[in-house]
């Protein structure tokens, strides 16, 4: 067998962006909630590229072009945010920055 | 050689994954996410996907991870300090996430039992010309409109930044 399947392509995806979730949802520490955001952007361009092979066509291609883009304009402003964060409260745990709640 | 090709980054790309949601120090984590782009790199040449490949280590792997990193060290940031979670989450957690994973891939499995076979060099469609030749006929105004997302990134970090100088 020297063919892989590219359902196991679309399964590593999935599997990644669960991951990515999990990650999200586990975590306290803020920039590492971003990088998690940052893990399931990667799993949904490996989909993108994947039926864009099935496909044969370049569109998905365009479409991880386009979601790198704004990963980094994201990344950018989120880690600025970041620093303003940390600036004013001089901590990095979510659970700390709740002063929306009440 | 494809299958091992495959295995191999895909193992390298999930214990990495794992790596990033375990590791407690930010540092640590994101030298594993760098891990997880390289092998998906690799994984995009095994699709046909050279520009994607590139821009994939060029852009995330290079720019953005950099930044990241950059930012851990510029905010001096420690290992998280571990709160108590409800026993719930504990006993469950872990388990509950695992079956996850399972149900995703039996499912994922189950919807494409007899797809496509992928081998290297079956499709060349994703060189530079041919992304560069959609990117400026078909998808121009989204093209534009990226630019336009990236002026207001940058004017909105530089405004982050300047906040407490007035």
């Amino acid at each position: 067998m020297a063919e892989v399947p590219i359902s196991w392509f679309l399964t590593l995806s999935a599997v990644l962006f669960a991951l990515g979730v999990a990650g999200f949802v586990f975590r306290r520490n803020i920039i590492t909630l971003f990088m998690s955001i940052e893990l399931m952007l990667n799993a949904v361009n490996l989909s993108f590229v994947t039926f864009s092979y099935q496909l044969k066509q370049v569109n998905g291609h365009l479409f991880v072009f386009f979601v790198m883009v704004v990963a980094a304009a994201e990344a950018t402003v989120g880690l600025a945010i970041i620093l303003t964060i940390f600036k004013n409260r001089a901590t990095l745990n979510v659970d700390d920055v709740s002063s929306m709640k009440n | 050689m494809d299958v091992i090709l495959f295995l191999t980054f895909a193992i390298i790309a999930v214990v990495c994954a794992v790596n990033v949601v375990v590791q407690t120090h930010p540092i640590a984590s994101a030298v594993s996410l760098i891990g997880v782009m390289g092998s998906l790199a690799v994984l995009y040449l095994l699709l046909g996907a050279e520009f994607i490949a590139a821009a994939q280590v060029i852009v995330y792997a290079g720019a953005i991870m950099v930044l990241f990193v950059f930012v851990i060290m510029l905010l001096n940031a420690g290992a998280e300090a571990r709160r108590g979670r409800s026993l719930m989450a504990q006993v469950l957690g872990v388990p509950l996430l695992i079956a996850l994973l399972g149900l995703l891939a039996y499912f994922v499995q189950r919807l494409y039992p007899r797809g496509t076979m992928v081998h290297f060099g079956g499709f060349t469609g994703g060189s530079a010309q041919a992304v560069g030749h959609a990117l400026f006929t078909t998808y121009l105004l989204p093209f534009e409109v990226t630019s336009i997302l990236v002026l207001i990134a940058i004017v909105g970090a530089i405004v982050l930044a300047r906040k407490e100088l007035d």
